[in-house]
């Protein structure tokens, strides 16, 4: 477990080095990121110009709820996809010989190889959308409530990282699907509305089969209160089974691989 | 090289194009597949009209908007701007130089040789289109006429809007984000994400005049039946005046461009 922990300092003090190193990509990055939070912003205003309340929602409900895909967002594509993309590319080029030989844990070794660290602009952005919610609400979470919120951000996150393992581990079977990931980043968009604008199948398949919106939806009902422990606890106890799921299908794929020489 | 030499060897740069599209067409898929925006706009607007109509829109309003939306962009997508600055970077433009057609003609072809591909996956969408919101669609013969030249100026100015910025990597490292940048602006102006007509007034007026409108909305407002035939056939006028200066715009930065490139690696 300790050297876990060293592995992982240090492979985040190497992929930090490696992403400074392009400065005028800070600034660049960083305003590209203010201007997509921006477009996802705007068909909300639109929305909510329209109607006080959708599907249960108020506006600064809303909000919260965007908050949290806009730092997920971030974090999905400035922590997990550039490093999972990475191991696509090696298992096609059979350089992740190199990478298993090492005396640490393939996946833990894989998974921080690259970030991007002026994603962190996102989960400014995200703060910055909480708090005006907050202010238009006119109360702030409790702390109990933070901490929902905070153990149910957790779960997420542990989802998103899990289905991008299970996508990377496709690419032992079938190596060109190498934009497989991409799909899956544009289909998390789903993940920017809360799970009760869904109706019928679609609700079913984002709930329990790609549990997209409850990334979103559960943390922000955490903020809000309206949360339930019960279904707190079944959300993060499913997020468990889902990730060693995952692990078992990466260290299946693992068990296969071949390498692309001889 | 001359119009003429270009004009023969286009069939076949054309079927080169499309034998390539084919040949990756798992990824092709896959690509395709990440255009679902439209979808998840439609999701929000579908529990929006639920309590009643927004604007002109009913729910099977959104629908046939949003679908509209979706096979428009399906067809007239391009992806040449990142082909451009990757093989500008890596310095393999060379080779397409040392050709005797214009680089950008052999983008065209490759990038049109895609439609056939596209029209096949665009194809459900259609099918859906007509049986879930035919009575949406328009009715005037003469508006689907133009329809045709419509997704013909859409496609080009896609096409050559991602051109100009591709060119710009002649200069810029950062070209791609530029268009990362235009991507963004373009998904709320060009009605990508939001239909214009929801838009507040003044934000409306100002999206109605702009380039971005031409790439998407002005073929999607022709599907629906919106225009009248006059407006209709000024926006078409509209639509290719863009054109034609994004072509001009194109040319003259490419001549520019080309002076000062130097491949990489040579």
């Amino acid at each position: 477990m300790k050297r876990a922990l060293a592995v992982i300092r240090a492979q985040l003090r190497a992929s930090l080095a490696l992403a400074v190193q392009y400065r005028l990509d800070f600034v660049v990055e960083g305003l590209l990121a203010l201007l997509w939070m921006g477009v996802t912003l705007v068909p909300v205003l639109v929305v909510f110009h329209a109607r006080p309340q959708v599907a249960g929602w108020t506006f600064p409900e809303m909000l919260l709820v965007l908050g949290w895909f806009v730092a997920l967002k971030g974090f999905l594509e400035g922590a997990i996809s550039p490093s999972l993309i990475n191991v696509i590319e090696h298992v096609r080029k059979g350089t992740l010989d190199f990478v298993l030989l090492k005396p640490v844990d393939a996946q833990l070794l894989v998974s921080l190889a690259k970030i991007e660290p002026w994603r962190s602009i996102d989960l400014l952005g995200a703060a910055a959308i909480f708090a005006y919610a907050f202010h238009q609400l006119g109360r702030w979470p409790s702390a109990p409530q933070a901490w929902l919120a905070a153990a149910m951000l957790a779960g997420a996150l542990l989802i998103l990282y899990s289905i991008a393992i299970i996508v990377v581990s496709i690419a032992f079977f079938a190596v060109r699907v190498d934009n497989l990931l991409y799909l899956f980043q544009s289909i998390f968009d789903v993940a920017r509305w809360p799970v009760s604008i869904f109706r019928g199948t679609l609700a079913i398949i984002f709930t329990y089969v790609l549990p997209l919106a409850l990334m979103t939806t559960y943390p922000a009902l955490a903020l809000l209160g309206k949360l339930s422990l019960a279904t707190a606890a079944s959300a993060l106890i499913g997020t468990v089974v889902f990730a060693g799921v995952a692990r078992a299908i990466w260290r299946a794929s693992i068990a296969r691989y071949t390498s692309a020489s001889s | 090289m001359s119009l003429r030499t270009a004009v023969k060897a286009y069939p076949q740069l054309l079927r080169t194009g499309f034998a390539g599209a084919v040949a990756y067409r798992a990824e092709f898929l896959i690509w395709m597949f990440s255009t679902n925006m439209p979808l998840v706009m439609l999701a929000l607007w579908a529990a929006v009209a639920r309590g009643g109509p927004v604007g002109a829109y009913t729910q099977k309003g959104f629908a046939a908007y949003y679908l509209a939306t979706l096979l428009v962009r399906l067809l007239t997508g391009s992806w040449v701007v990142w082909e451009m600055t990757m093989e500008i970077r890596q310095g393999t433009l060379a080779l397409r130089l040392l050709r005797p057609i214009h680089p950008l003609v052999a983008y065209s072809a490759e990038n049109l040789a895609a439609v056939p591909l596209r029209s096949v996956i665009a194809l459900p969408v259609v099918a859906i289109l007509l049986w879930n919101a035919r009575a949406q669609l328009g009715g005037d013969p003469v508006l689907w006429l133009m329809l045709l030249p419509a997704m013909l100026g859409a496609w080009l100015l896609t096409f050559l809007v991602m051109s100009l910025i591709g060119t710009l990597a002649l200069w810029f490292e950062s070209a791609t984000s530029l268009f990362e940048a235009w991507l963004g602006i373009s998904a709320v102006l060009s009605g990508y994400l939001i239909p214009l007509d929801l838009f507040p007034e003044a934000v409306r007026r100002v999206a109605v005049v702009l380039p971005f409108r031409f790439l998407l909305s002005f073929p999607v407002e022709l599907v629906l039946g919106r225009p009248s035939r006059l407006d209709a056939l000024s926006l078409l006028a509209a639509q290719w005046g863009y054109v034609a200066l994004a072509l001009l715009a194109t040319r003259a930065l490419w001549r520019a461009g080309l002076r000062r490139y130097a491949a990489y690696g040579g």
